[in-house]
């Protein structure tokens, strides 16, 4: 009797372990790279992390790539981006409510090439989505275009 | 003076071999031909962005210059960006028997698309939310969609994809596609709608 009891919560124990895990961590994730081609790095606070596809970003996390590098990159908004080699793209702020549609995303391409098709957020509200560079504002009211930063 | 010839070479060089020091934005068509709008706002000028192949330059002198990019410049500048963009999300809808788990013999083949789509994607998230009709109450419907929405997940973890990239939920009869009364067995309420991304 009492060893079933132990199975049976071993087993919740167990259920809850697996279910709560990518839960949590999905709250935190704004995205998550798709492609990942030569070298591709996250920095984070202060620390490089290599990027595989799979890795999820958080909202203030910058995308490098060298040389030989580019990644695409899906937002839960179901924002595309994708970077060439040699770039710098810094995440300054995403947010969004799934039920509602309404957020904020703000990024910084301080060099190299991006291309992008915007999400949800775009489409909801139409001043919502910016990208910047050194030089320049881009006001995004979608949906489909390329940017390349000059240095 | 020679410190002005040194920046001046210099320059040259620079200018020469490394990329060009202006900012460049080029609008695209959609998949459908759609073409949305981008401002370009420089440290003086503006440039409105609303068709195909359309392009802002930043000058050096802080404006944006309008023009239009041919699709071999677009090419050249940005094809390894353009090879990384992700696969676009994808949805499916499979229909079920009434009352049950059991997929309808069109949604049995419709299946296929779906393993096809998972197969061809990196890495897959996917979502898988349930559906019923109007018949019954609440309690039984929203353990039916639940019900609906694993044999889904059950399938596709059979593919290999893991399970904590499956989310499921079931919304009963909630959000019927087709509204009808109460009681109504309707078949294009019984459902499960499926996004990969």
């Amino acid at each position: 009797m009492q060893s079933t009891r132990l199975i049976v919560l071993r087993r919740f124990l167990l259920m809850c372990a697996f279910t709560i895990a990518p839960i949590a961590s999905w709250a935190n994730d704004i995205a998550q790279f798709r492609v990942a081609r030569g070298s591709v790095y996250l920095e984070r606070s202060g620390q490089r992390l290599p990027a595989r596809v799979g890795t999820h970003l958080q909202a203030t996390d910058t995308v490098v790539t060298g040389a030989d590098g580019s990644a695409g990159i899906a937002f839960v908004d179901n924002s595309l981006l994708s970077v060439g080699p040699n770039s710098v793209l810094a995440i300054e702020r995403y947010a969004f409510n799934s039920t509602t549609h309404e957020g904020a995303f703000e990024s910084s391409l301080r060099k190299g090439t991006l291309s992008v098709v915007s999400g949800k957020i775009a489409k909801q509200s139409p001043d919502a989505m910016k990208v910047k560079t050194p030089s320049s504002i881009l006001g995004v009211r979608g949906t489909e275009f390329l940017v390349r930063s000059g240095d | 003076m020679r410190r002005h010839y040194a920046a001046l070479i210099a320059s040259l060089v620079l200018g020469g071999c490394a990329t060009p020091s202006q900012d460049l934005v080029v609008l695209l068509p959609d998949k459908e031909g759609k073409v949305g709008t981008v401002v370009v706002q420089g440290q003086k000028g503006k440039a409105v962005l609303n068709t195909a192949y359309a392009t802002a330059r930043t000058t050096t002198d802080g404006g944006v210059q309008r023009g239009t990019a041919s699709q071999s410049e677009v090419k050249d500048v940005f094809s390894s960006a353009l090879a990384a963009q992700p696969p676009r999300p994808v949805s499916f809808t499979l229909y079920f028997e009434s009352g049950n788990d059991e997929f309808t013999e069109q949604s049995k083949q419709e299946v296929k698309g779906l393993f096809a789509e998972v197969a061809r994607r990196q890495a897959p998230d996917i979502t898988v939310i349930g559906h019923t009709d109007l018949v019954g109450p609440d309690p039984s419907n929203d353990a039916l969609s639940l019900q609906r929405a694993e044999r889904v997940k059950s399938i596709l973890a059979g593919m290999g994809i893991p399970a904590e990239r499956i989310l499921t939920a079931g919304r009963g009869r909630r959000e019927p596609l087709f509204p009808t009364a109460d009681g109504v067995s309707e078949p294009r309420n019984r459902r499960v709608e499926i996004n990969v991304r």
